[in-house]
């Protein structure tokens, strides 16, 4: 893995990954748009790509073919150039609004069919602030659902201005004991608590997401203090909960970064299932997987 | 199912296909007799009337819907007036591994001694290939395109609503009053006209025949059998003496009445794809809810019938090809398609009670024939939709999915009424048509991309060497993308021109030696014209050729376009040697065109605008020239399973396909090249301008975990509306895991019941080529992209 430090352009966002047909990121069918840079590394981080805001130059292993061309070519986008079976990516794309906007309005007629549309993720979407803020008024102005998905952690003005641009959003809680949130994630979680707090006072339509990561944060201490939390915050409308899965493994490999959790087993359904009525005892409405 | 339907559906499903002399014999010994002492259709009617009176009448125990072509289920007659096996033909057929038809010793002697002696330089086969260019001949054989008349009559023909309120007595009293009416002093035409319109009484005449001499047999077995069985089989000696003669007047009979019509068509001549009901569900409405209403009815009674009935659909097994390589189409299939849902004439919604009812057997019965398809108008309700959606995640692959409302405008531009286009539907695999009214001829597939490999090598075709098409310039002159397709349509127009002057050729010999007095009878306008089927008789004409590989040769001149000439990291001279070497010490190069070019189904203009231009210029150069029938040829985008043998005779390709390697299928994207997801597929298919065509066929495959629950019938109901929105013609699902079928694949014993999607129909996975599987097990897996 190479980092390549360059600034992006005014005006512009980095993306790394614009999913079509996307069905876990809010209603109907979607276009997630996947922003670098985040400020929580997570040990379980499916999106390890999404961590650094910097651009990065990988090795899709798979596909490589041992050919050669790219030996002794060191400028990254030369790299990418020279190799024939798109095994070398430079991740990170810098995009203007407009033609992120351009990109995402090609399946328009997909959303309005389902009733789906545009969910801005990461990363986390708000450390590229004005440009996601730009992003949802013009996505606005075309009249197109947006969602936001938030890890919660970022300034707290621009939660509540791109919260009052979107339609949607879907606000991560990963655990509730602060040293726990910063030993598995790098950062306390009071801010995070806190943005959550002042966006339930103004939004109405918050989904609530937990990653149920088995012997990190899914024991029934935890998830009664998130119950309870998250029950007193008037604008949540549901909470999902995601079964960890272990696709992000061999990304960090890809990145050349070690991958702390590979011997978690996946949760079973019946203790998702388990899970879930614990928060429905709460009166919270509750999907496993984003389907309810 | 009840114990009767599953042990007829199991009973179909041991059956062995195995080919059967009566009907070849009765022939013979009819022409031989016969020939030149009558009128062609009137001949032709004589022996259709011989075969009614003489074949062996089948009835199985417990059977409620009567009728089998051969002399029990199948077993498969020949048509030797139209294309006659040789002995080598039907040892290869007796032995092939897959698509096998048993061959008993009798008829091999019987072909030997009798009937190749007499059609040999008479078949019609022979008499076509006698007459055509050899300039058509050496393209045949280079595999440029194929021809659908030399093996099988024309067909693709469905039946309309006309049965169900008349009866054959009927129809004759019609031919009487057009024979009245014959204008002998100004019409010069009076006589063939005569003799057609007494032809097509002798038909009927004849299927009436066959019916009494069914209900003969149900009294014989009746007189033998237990009480209850003697009385369904009274009841069957009743109904077959009351249809097709006259108009059904309940469930059984309107099925009946049906079946007949079926077999008289698929016996008179072997037209393509058999024959079909059309819109089973609105046709038989009025008998369900008459028969529920005065108590003679029940919905379970109902079941049982049509349950019945689809065992004689799958009892019918395609007529075998000669010259056989398998290599075409090689499927037991017949491709009779049921058409469920869509619109009424009147604009209304046409979907019922039946229409679920329908689906449900589809879904539990569970059987290769008939196909089916569900035509989805916007006035459809999602609930229908979702229903079948709940089949096809089964996985056998059918229903498929049909969009009504641009099956309408299809037709509307090919100048056919409001309502005889929404009375209209699909047939055979994606083919469209006025039931009842038109002649709709497929005539053959049309390889592209070896349009493109012509057009690189100046005409030459670089498997033999042989200078094939016209000359378009050698690729080291050649200085622009520009020329690059120019040369390209030069060919293509080149080919299509030839292939055109054939088919002219062909439908002539039709028209004038091989008539169908009976298939006449059921097709309007043909009593009135006093003119054949296949001469011209039906309210509407049109014929199709089917290109096949859009995807690939898009791929290919994108690759080109931008390796050759805007990157200019290749000359084009190299770039033909690589393709000629099959890739030979240059996989970088042919990684390069596989992952770095642009590929059609990603929603990517660069690749998508080729398509359009490749498309545009097939329609310009294709539609609305005369064919010889009064009416047009027209653009149709189906490949059934031509793509493999098309992909054969090809060298590598510019997209980074080996050589030997099968085309892109239908307007699918070539098989792993889209990367974007679903939507993006459809957004590029959708750029096809669909209602300039006849029909297209495109050809998805999703796993089952993205189908689970409601959520995943949710979301390929939008998928299906949002392509239909785009005015899609028509969208196929394959669910099932590549994993499954790798297995299927190393233990076919353990698999022999795994239906899959092939291209316009579903086949067992089991008997389908390794080439073929290896192509379906390719095609991209559309899951979700779990981040």
């Amino acid at each position: 893995m190479t980092e390549e430090w360059t600034p992006i352009p005014a005006g512009k966002g980095r993306i790394f990954n614009i999913q079509r047909f996307s069905l876990q990121d809010g209603p109907g069918l979607r276009t997630t748009v996947f922003l670098k840079g985040c400020p929580l590394a997570c040990a379980w981080c499916h999106n390890p790509e999404s961590q650094s805001i910097d651009r990065e130059l990988v090795t899709m292993e798979g596909r490589c073919i041992a050919c050669g061309s790219c030996h002794g070519v060191s400028e990254p986008e030369a790299c990418v150039d020279a190799c024939p079976t798109g095994a070398r990516q430079l991740l990170g794309r810098d995009l203007s609004v407009e033609d992120l906007v351009g990109e995402v309005l090609r399946d328009r007629l997909f959303f309005d069919e389902s009733g789906g549309g545009v969910t801005l993720s990461g990363g986390e979407p708000l450390s590229q602030a004005l440009f996601v803020l730009q992003a949802l008024a013009d996505l606005r102005r075309r009249g197109i659902h947006t969602a936001l998905d938030t890890c919660g952690l970022g300034r707290r003005r621009d939660l509540l201005a791109a919260a009052a641009l979107t339609d949607l959003v879907l606000f991560d809680l990963k655990h509730m004991n602060d040293a726990q949130h910063r030993a598995w994630t790098g950062t306390g979680n009071a801010g995070i608590l806190a943005n959550l707090e002042a966006l339930g006072r103004v939004h109405g339509q918050i989904w609530i997401r937990v990653p149920v990561i088995p012997g990190v944060n899914d024991d029934a201490a935890n998830l009664e203090a998130t119950a309870r939390f998250v029950a007193r915050v008037p604008g949540v409308r549901r909470l999902d909960l995601l079964p960890y899965h272990s696709t992000g493994a061999a990304k960090f490999r890809r990145l050349g970064r070690e991958y702390h959790l590979e011997q978690i087993p996946l949760p079973a359904p019946e203790h998702m299932a388990g899970l879930a009525d614990l928060f429905r005892a709460h009166g919270i409405a509750v999907t496993v997987g984003g389907h309810p | 199912m009840n114990e009767r339907t599953a042990r007829l559906r199991q009973e179909s499903l041991d059956a062995i296909p195995s080919l059967d002399p009566e009907r070849a014999q009765l022939m013979t010994a009819f022409y031989r007799e016969h020939l030149g002492r009558h009128a062609v259709p009137v001949m032709r009617a004589l022996a259709f009337k011989h075969l009614c009176e003489h074949k062996t009448v089948w009835i199985g125990a417990g059977e409620l819907i009567v009728g089998e072509r051969g002399p029990r289920p199948k077993a498969v007659p020949t048509y030797p007036e139209l294309t006659c096996h040789s002995v080598e033909d039907l040892r290869i057929l007796d032995t092939r591994p897959m698509t096998r038809y048993r061959v008993p010793e009798t008829m091999v002697e019987a072909y030997e001694r009798d009937i190749i002696p007499y059609w040999r330089g008479r078949s019609l086969r022979d008499q076509i290939f006698a007459v055509l260019p050899g300039e058509w001949h050496d393209a045949y054989e280079a595999g440029v395109f194929t021809e659908f008349m030399e093996q099988r009559a024309p067909g693709h023909t469905v039946l309309d609503d006309k049965i169900y309120g008349r009866g054959l007595r009927d129809f004759q009293a019609d031919i009487a009053a057009a024979k009245a009416v014959l204008d002998f002093e100004r019409d010069s035409e009076a006589e063939d006209k005569r003799s057609q319109l007494e032809a097509m009484d002798f038909s009927c005449e004849a299927l009436i025949l066959l019916a009494e001499r069914h209900a003969m047999e149900a009294e014989r077995q009746a007189a033998k059998a237990e009480p209850a069985r003697a009385a369904e089989l009274r009841r069957i000696a009743e109904v077959c003496r009351r249809v097709p003669a006259q108009a059904p007047r309940d469930f059984q009979e309107a099925l009946q009445s049906y079946w007949f019509c079926h077999q008289g068509v698929i016996t008179e001549l072997n037209g393509w794809d058999a024959f079909s009901p059309g819109h089973l569900d609105q046709h038989l409405w009025p008998f369900y809810q008459r028969g529920l209403e005065d108590g003679s009815l029940t919905r379970e009674a109902a079941r049982e019938l049509l349950e019945c009935f689809f065992v004689k659909f799958n009892n019918h097994t395609s007529p075998s090809k000669v010259g056989v390589t398998a290599a075409e189409s090689g499927t037991y299939t017949d491709f009779a398609n049921l058409n469920l849902a869509g619109l009424l004439p009147d604009g209304s919604d046409g979907s019922n009670e039946l229409t679920d009812l329908l689906l449900e057997i589809i879904e539990q019965m569970h059987l290769l024939q008939p196909s089916s398809n569900v035509q989805v108008s916007r006035k459809t309700p999602d609930a229908i939709l979702k229903h079948a959606l709940r089949v096809i995640r089964n996985g056998y692959g059918f229903p498929s999915l049909f969009n009504a409302d641009t099956v309408v405008e299809e037709q509307l531009r090919q100048g056919k009424s409001l309502e005889d286009a929404r009375a209209g539907g699909c047939s055979g695999c994606v083919e469209v048509g006025a039931f009842g009214k038109e002649a709709y001829i497929l005539t053959g597939y049309f390889n592209l991309p070896k349009m493109l490999e012509l057009a690189l090598h100046d005409g030459r075709d670089p498997r033999t060497g042989r200078q094939l098409g016209p000359r378009t310039g050698d690729p080291a002159t050649v200085g622009s993308f520009e020329q690059v397709v120019k040369a390209f349509e030069t060919q293509t127009r080149h080919f299509l021109d030839l292939k055109i002057r054939g088919n002219q050729v062909i439908e002539r010999i039709y028209a004038t030696r091989m008539p169908v007095p009976f298939l006449s009878v059921l097709t309007d306008d043909c009593i009135r014209k006093g003119r054949d089927y296949n001469a011209g008789g039906a309210r509407y004409n049109n014929t199709f050729i089917q290109a096949v590989g859009i995807g690939s040769v898009t791929d290919s001149l994108s690759a080109m376009k931008q390796v050759v000439f805007e990157h200019q990291t290749l000359a084009l001279p190299k770039l033909v040697s690589a393709l000629d070497a099959d890739f030979r010490d240059q996989e970088p190069l042919r990684q390069r065109l596989l992952h770095k070019t642009p590929k059609y189904g990603n929603d990517d203009a660069a690749a998508d605008d080729v398509m359009v231009r490749v498309f545009s210029f097939l329609f310009e150069s294709i539609d609305g020239r005369p064919n010889g029938k009064g009416g047009a040829y027209r653009l149709e985008m189906l490949p059934t399973t031509c793509h493999v043998y098309f992909g054969q005779v090809c060298l590598a390709s510019a997209d980074g396909r080996r050589a030997g390697e099968p085309l892109s299928e239908g307007i699918s994207p070539v098989q792993g090249a889209d990367r974007c997801g679903p939507t993006a597929v459809l957004r590029s298919a959708g750029k096809m301008d669909h209602a300039k065509t006849g029909g297209t066929l495109l050809n998805m495959k999703f796993t089952p975990s993205l189908l689970e629950g409601e959520g995943g019938i949710e979301r390929l109901q939008h998928l299906v509306r949002t392509y239909f929105k785009m005015d899609g013609h028509h969208v196929q699902f394959n669910v099932v895991t590549a994993a499954k079928l790798w297995e299927a694949q190393a233990h076919p014993e353990s698999h022999r019941d795994l239906i899959v999607r092939v291209a316009g129909y579903s086949d067992y996975f089991c008997d389908l080529s390794s080439e073929l599987q290896e192509e379906i097990i390719r095609r991209t897996e559309h899951d979700t992209f779990a981040s």
